[in-house]
């Protein structure tokens, strides 16, 4: 008696799993699955070391079609900009000469470019810029006329201080005032230095600047 | 007429072009690879690709001509616009290129990780270049219609999706910081958005494809690795579940769209 039961049992159960599939993997699975996918096929190679696929907290919350729920990233941001760090001596602006070369330049960090070596600031790849620059990118938006759009007639002037400070958060660490920014971090994660930073600071908001003829 | 008349005709039609009102770079691009396209390069990585298939290499001394691409052994014609796709002889999704490898592993005799690990354009990785273009040729003008009744290919596409999202690096990219918005470019170079159909012959339906700028003929394979040095990742794995994952989610999210690979590019 107890032997059919048993067998009965295992035929029910027997039956319970031909008749239905397995369930589909829960969204917290394939999370998992893809964490595994990850770390099993990239290998490091030159400078690109592989603690460059372990994500911060807020590359983690933006790394998918929705955006982090706004406490997340309020937090974010506040922690970016807390993090910020403003140029030595208040000088914010360097030469916007110098400027447009970073601007043009797209190169470093890759395993192709050398230890060490400086890096562009990419800026044209994505951003219209002077309007002498015909190829530029638009992923982000025109920076055409920054400082002279938001009234920028002299750099020094005490009226320009937010807008020179609020730029220089934005470029130190886009983060700071949009969560999921699709801009790099320039100086939170050491793309640019500090000398870098001030000519690019002047070529969008030196009024000699091509950028706000 | 005389070839000294004919040049001048034709040197006419040059003046007459260059005074016509100037294009859009998109629409001189565009022009330029209409041009190309009647010699495009890829064909001769297709000849070659195709004499590859038929003739007997490898420690085994075999053809690829049994290789199942998913369709049944030897078939070649309607594989690529199916790919990537669950093999239930080795037990996983594969993309061409994976597939590729397990055929030169199983019926050549050839060792599938020293070629996976063999840079681009070298030894048997140059041969994996052309087979990928014989494949994908013999699909060419048909519509992407990948596979998605196996669990494992549902999984695949979700977990291409968040590896699509992923952002790490030192610049915080992703595939989706380029390609996850339409009517966007970086320079003057035009991003497909791959999070949606691109449309027929665009993004997952244009590769592999000839590239004018190096020459070189260039797998999926090779343009997610080239995509990744971009983002300032580490370096993708060749075959890799991250770059198949990719594949499933760009194939499944262009399907009905006209395969046109090899394509020519820039």
């Amino acid at each position: 008696m107890t032997h059919t039961r048993t067998a009965l049992g295992i035929s029910a159960l027997i039956v319970a799993g031909c008749a239905t599939a397995p369930p589909p993997p829960s969204a917290a699975d394939l999370d998992r699955i893809t964490e595994q996918v990850m770390k099993a096929s990239f290998r490091e190679q030159g400078i690109a070391k592989l603690d460059r696929i372990q994500q911060d907290q807020g590359q983690a919350a933006c790394s998918s079609d929705t955006a982090p729920p706004e406490a997340v990233a309020k937090q974010i941001e506040a922690a970016a900009m807390a993090g910020v760090k403003w140029p030595e001596g208040g000088r914010y602006i360097g030469d916007w000469r110098v400027g447009e070369t970073l601007a043009q330049n797209g190169r470093g960090m890759t395993w192709t470019d050398a230890a060490g070596a400086p890096s562009g600031g990419n800026c044209y790849n994505c951003h219209q810029i002077s309007k002498a620059e015909i190829s530029y990118g638009t992923i982000g938006p025109s920076l055409y006329n920054y400082g002279k759009l938001r009234g920028v007639k002299s750099v020094a002037a005490p009226e320009s201080a937010l807008i020179v400070q609020y730029t220089w958060a934005k470029i130190y660490n886009s983060k700071a005032t949009n969560a999921c920014s699709g801009m790099p971090r320039f100086g939170h994660a050491g793309v640019l230095t500090e000398a870098q930073m001030r000519d690019v600071m002047a070529l969008l908001l030196d009024p000699q600047s091509p950028v706000n003829q | 007429m005389t070839a000294r008349r004919l040049a001048a005709a034709l040197l006419m039609c040059g003046v007459a072009f260059a005074a016509q009102a100037q294009p859009s770079t998109a629409d001189g691009i565009a022009r330029y690879r209409e041009m190309l396209a009647d010699g495009n390069p890829a064909d001769l990585f297709e000849a070659k690709g195709e004499a590859l298939w038929k003739q007997k290499r490898g420690p085994k001394g075999a053809t690829l001509e049994q290789c199942d691409l998913g369709k049944g052994p030897g078939i070649v014609k309607g594989a690529f616009v199916e790919l990537p796709r669950w093999f239930a002889d080795t037990q996983r999704v594969q993309d061409l290129e994976s597939r590729l490898l397990t055929c030169m592993e199983t019926l050549q005799g050839l060792d599938a990780k020293a070629i996976a690990e063999t840079p681009f354009g070298r030894g048997e990785q140059a041969n994996m270049e052309a087979l990928a273009a014989y494949v994908s040729a013999a699909s060419r003008g048909m519509k992407m219609n990948l596979p998605q009744a196996h669990a494992k290919e549902r999984e695949m596409f979700e977990v291409g999706k968040r590896v699509f999202f992923f952002r790490g690096g030192p610049y915080d990219f992703s595939c989706a910081s380029c390609h996850g918005e339409a009517g966007k470019r970086i320079r003057l170079q035009d991003l497909p958005d791959l999070t949606k159909n691109p449309g027929d012959g665009v993004g997952f339906a244009a590769w592999p494809a000839y590239r004018v700028s190096s020459g070189e003929l260039w797998s999926m394979q090779r343009r997610l690795y080239d995509c990744y040095r971009q983002q300032r990742f580490p370096a993708p794995g060749f075959a890799s579940d991250a770059t198949i994952a990719l594949g499933v989610y760009m194939g499944v999210n262009a399907k009905g769209a006209e395969s046109i690979a090899p394509s020519i590019k820039r």
